[in-house]
């Protein structure tokens, strides 16, 4: 902030504390003329004021949290562009990118060790706590792969409380997902279920594009694809509009393939399961070839790091293992 | 103690009673929404799946009406009554007076259907769309005119300090409700802030904590500083802990709001200097406490047989409570812990049903006979019924949310051996939702008072005075004349 401001707000802050000071002192003095304990001369609607001095352990505590309010702002930031003599902040600001934000908690995490008081910035400070109470255990599974972890009680704790905090939003509790966000438990993978297309996933995220066809094939054009796929997975149709479908779905099978079991490279549903990511009902496939679906699937590379992510994806293979 | 009641014709009491009938009403309104929102938290069916009965709708629509009808209406018809009485002169309009009333009374019926239908600037405590803000700032003025017009044209040399502390109320609510709710209308019923982001968060809560400081509380202290010591018929302790109690206050509430944005993109001197505001705040607050209860010195015994009294004391010992847990709450370490809980509400209750709502109440039973020119409450014992209905169900609510909310609290920090998050948010409302029930239980218990009041206020204005129970011959008198 400009001096201007900064000075502008150390005056106001300070002049209230003054302020209060001030006020203080003058009804200790007791200025007003009329005796202690006498009444102020004045009644109002029959309602008269006795002028009985302040409380003395009341004023004490007055005095006493004045002091406190100088005392911290003395030591911490508040007036304006005064930084505190602790040198603490709560985080770095004015940070524009995550590399700019790593760099910056490697400078002040140097700093604080070399600072006098050593308080430095709270959220570095607390990072650097936590990585060297918690990487150690981290780090050991880590070398292990997937597919030994996947028998490690230990490890899949760890690994179920962090999709508990980080994945059951979208994905549930039980992980058997909801309406557009897939089932985890049940083996139908969208772009695979190997521990290494698992740890992809999660690493990188995923964007599942369903194109609306609306404009291409009208209402009619739709309705007849609708009832070749709902037959995909066997369900009965109407014949002449299934027909009149197979015909059309030159164009799905693009992605969904000819026989309609899916692409897993582009994460492209297996149309014959009757597993449906957005409801299968008549409507519900409806709606999804008519104006299309865009699932994504958020990158957890920053947020968890891979190590956990390791752990993540331990839990989540094993979902679908049968023991 | 001379003539327990008689008409005034100097003074405008007719704008005081629709005040005072409409205090009562909306009490119960708010209340009851209220009540069915603890329910929705334990029993979520009954919303019914109706879009206008969601927890999301009703909630503005309940702090609205407890807020700014039920606290307003009460605010209108003391201060109105106040002036007049302590100022020695009829109110400076009647025309503003009555413009007032229904100008509320329309603001608090636009509320009531605007919220459940979803219109809503998102701003808490702030949530009327643009046209009822400018219809509010319209009866405000109008408020302030007559009430310093008022203050004006006395026929006393000083200002009573109740009036100081109704005054400052007025100028700042403007001011706060002015300054909050700026926004560019892009229909009638849609506007956007004309704050972003941590700018927006900061004017949000200068105003929103002062809608506390202001509003619920330096108009209730206004309240306070009249009916305490005319309801128990003694002089104000100290005026000296008047004036620092009330220059202290109201120069200290301004800058507590950042205390709500703590661990926030607030920038850190904003959140400190929000957080020594509100730690210093709580010595005046506790002058203002003492000064109120120390008004009873020599008279403590008649909080045994007057529970008028008992409510208004009673208020004040929550007051003392609740202004000492905020600047607790607003210490960056406790509020770490306490943050997001339903510490928080449980906090705000404390201070909204045992101070703003007592004060109001007991404020309220001092005036209904006065104003309508009756000896007395039509039942002293269902105004004792209804303390205890009122106190009881205070302190299930607050024992409650104080429960948890710290459990809350621990168990979203708490941590496994490996840093992991012992308990999924999930865990942590299972934990409470016995709370969740003692809560709503509380609640009934204030609604069931209220109820009573209600009634009570019927029989006293339907009731002739001759017809009046033996009861109210051995019942306190409140001095009016």
């Amino acid at each position: 902030m400009s001096s201007f401001w900064s000075i502008w707000v150390s005056v106001i802050s300070l002049g209230t504390i003054l302020g209060c000071y001030l006020l203080l002192r003058w009804c200790l003095l007791n200025k007003t003329g009329i005796e202690e304990g006498d009444d102020m001369h004045h009644s109002f609607d029959g309602i008269i004021e006795i002028n009985n001095p302040l409380p003395r352990w009341w004023t004490i505590m007055f005095y006493m949290v004045l002091i406190w309010g100088i005392l911290y702002l003395v030591l911490y930031p508040g007036l304006g562009n005064w930084a505190g003599l602790l040198g603490w902040k709560s985080s770095n600001q004015n940070i524009q990118s995550l590399q700019e934000s790593r760099d910056a908690i490697l400078i002040s995490q140097q700093e604080a060790k070399e600072s006098l008081f050593g308080v430095g910035v709270q959220y570095d400070r607390e990072l650097e706590f936590a990585e060297e109470r918690f990487a150690p255990i981290f780090n050991k599974y880590a070398e292990q792969p997937i597919t030994t972890l996947v028998n490690d009680e230990e490890a899949l704790k760890i690994g179920q409380r962090l999709f508990m905090q980080n994945c059951s939003q979208c994905h549930g509790s039980d992980a058997r997902g909801q309406r557009g966000f897939p089932n985890l438990t049940d083996n139908d993978w969208l772009y695979g279920g190997s521990p290494e297309k698992i740890t992809e996933t999660l690493v990188l995220g995923r964007t599942g594009n369903m194109p609306g066809w609306i404009d291409a094939f009208g209402e009619q054009g739709i309705d007849e694809i609708v009832a070749y796929a709902l037959s995909l997975s066997g369900r009965q149709v109407n014949q002449s509009l299934k027909d009149a479908g197979e015909a059309r779905y030159a164009v799905c099978a693009a992605c969904h393939g000819a026989d309609g079991k899916g692409n897993q490279l582009i994460g492209a549903p297996n149309l014959t399961d009757n597993i449906w990511l957005y409801g299968g009902t008549q409507d519900a496939v409806t709606e999804t070839l008519t104006h299309g679906r865009m699932g994504v699937m958020p990158s957890f590379k920053d947020t968890l790091g891979e190590k956990k992510i390791h752990l993540v994806a331990t839990y989540v293979y094993s979902l679908s293992q049968d023991k | 103690m001379s003539v327990t009641s008689q008409v005034h014709p100097e003074y405008n009491y007719k704008v005081i009673r629709q005040f005072a009938i409409m205090t009562v009403v909306w009490g119960i309104v708010g209340m009851i929404v209220g009540v069915l929102l603890a329910a929705q938290l334990y029993w979520p069916a009954l919303n019914f799946d109706i879009p206008y009965l969601t927890f999301s709708r009703l909630r503005p629509l309940h702090t609205n009406a407890v807020i700014f009808a039920f606290g307003g209406c009460a605010l209108f018809a003391t201060s109105y009554y106040v002036v007049q009485r302590t100022s020695q002169v009829r109110l400076f309009s009647d025309k503003l007076a009555s413009f007032t009333f229904w100008g509320w009374q329309l603001v608090i019926v636009l509320a009531a259907i605007t919220l459940p239908l979803g219109i809503t600037s998102s701003k808490e405590y702030a949530e009327l769309e643009w046209p009822i803000d400018i219809l509010i700032t319209l009866v405000w003025v109008a408020y302030i005119i007559n009430f310093f017009g008022t203050v004006v044209i006395r026929r006393v040399s000083h200002i009573y300090v109740a009036n100081w502390f109704f005054g400052a109320f007025m100028l700042t609510v403007a001011v706060l409700h002015i300054g909050n709710s700026m926004a560019i209308p892009v229909s009638f019923t849609k506007s956007y802030s004309l704050y972003a982001g941590a700018v927006d968060a900061m004017m949000q809560w200068w105003y929103g904590h002062n809608a506390v400081g202001f509003f619920l509380t330096a108009g209730f202290l206004g309240m306070m500083y009249y009916f305490v010591p005319k309801q128990a018929g003694r002089p104000v302790y100290s005026y000296r802990l008047s004036v620092i109690h009330f220059w202290a206050l109201v120069s200290l509430y301004i800058w507590a709001g950042p205390h709500h944005l703590h661990y926030t993109a607030l920038p850190d001197w904003t959140q400190s200097l929000g957080m020594v505001m509100s730690v210093i705040l709580f010595v005046p607050s506790w002058g203002g406490m003492i000064n109120g209860i120390m008004t009873l010195s020599g008279a403590w015994h008649k909080l045994r047989t007057d529970p008028i009294l008992r409510f208004l004391i009673v208020s004040l010992s929550f007051y003392g409570m609740s202004t000492f847990e905020g600047p607790m709450m607003a210490i960056k370490t406790v509020n770490a812990l306490s943050h997001y809980t339903d510490w928080t509400i449980g906090h705000v209750h404390s201070g909204a049903l045992g101070w703003v709502a007592m004060v109001s109440i007991g404020s309220i039973y001092h005036l209904i006979p006065i104003l309508f020119n009756k000896p007395a409450m039509y039942s002293v014992k269902w105004v004792n019924i209804h303390f205890w209905l009122a106190t009881i169900g205070v302190v299930l609510y607050i024992v409650a949310m104080w429960m948890s909310g710290v459990l809350q609290g621990l168990m979203w920090r708490a941590v496994n051996a490996d840093g992991t998050l012992t308990y999924s948010f999930v865990e942590s409302l299972e934990a409470s939702k016995p709370f969740y029930f003692v809560r709503f239980i509380g609640g009934v218990f204030v609604v069931a008072g209220m109820l009573l009041m209600a009634w009570n206020v019927y029989k006293t204005v339907r009731t002739p005075s001759e017809e009046f129970k033996d009861e109210t011959q051995a019942q306190p008198q409140p001095q009016a004349a």
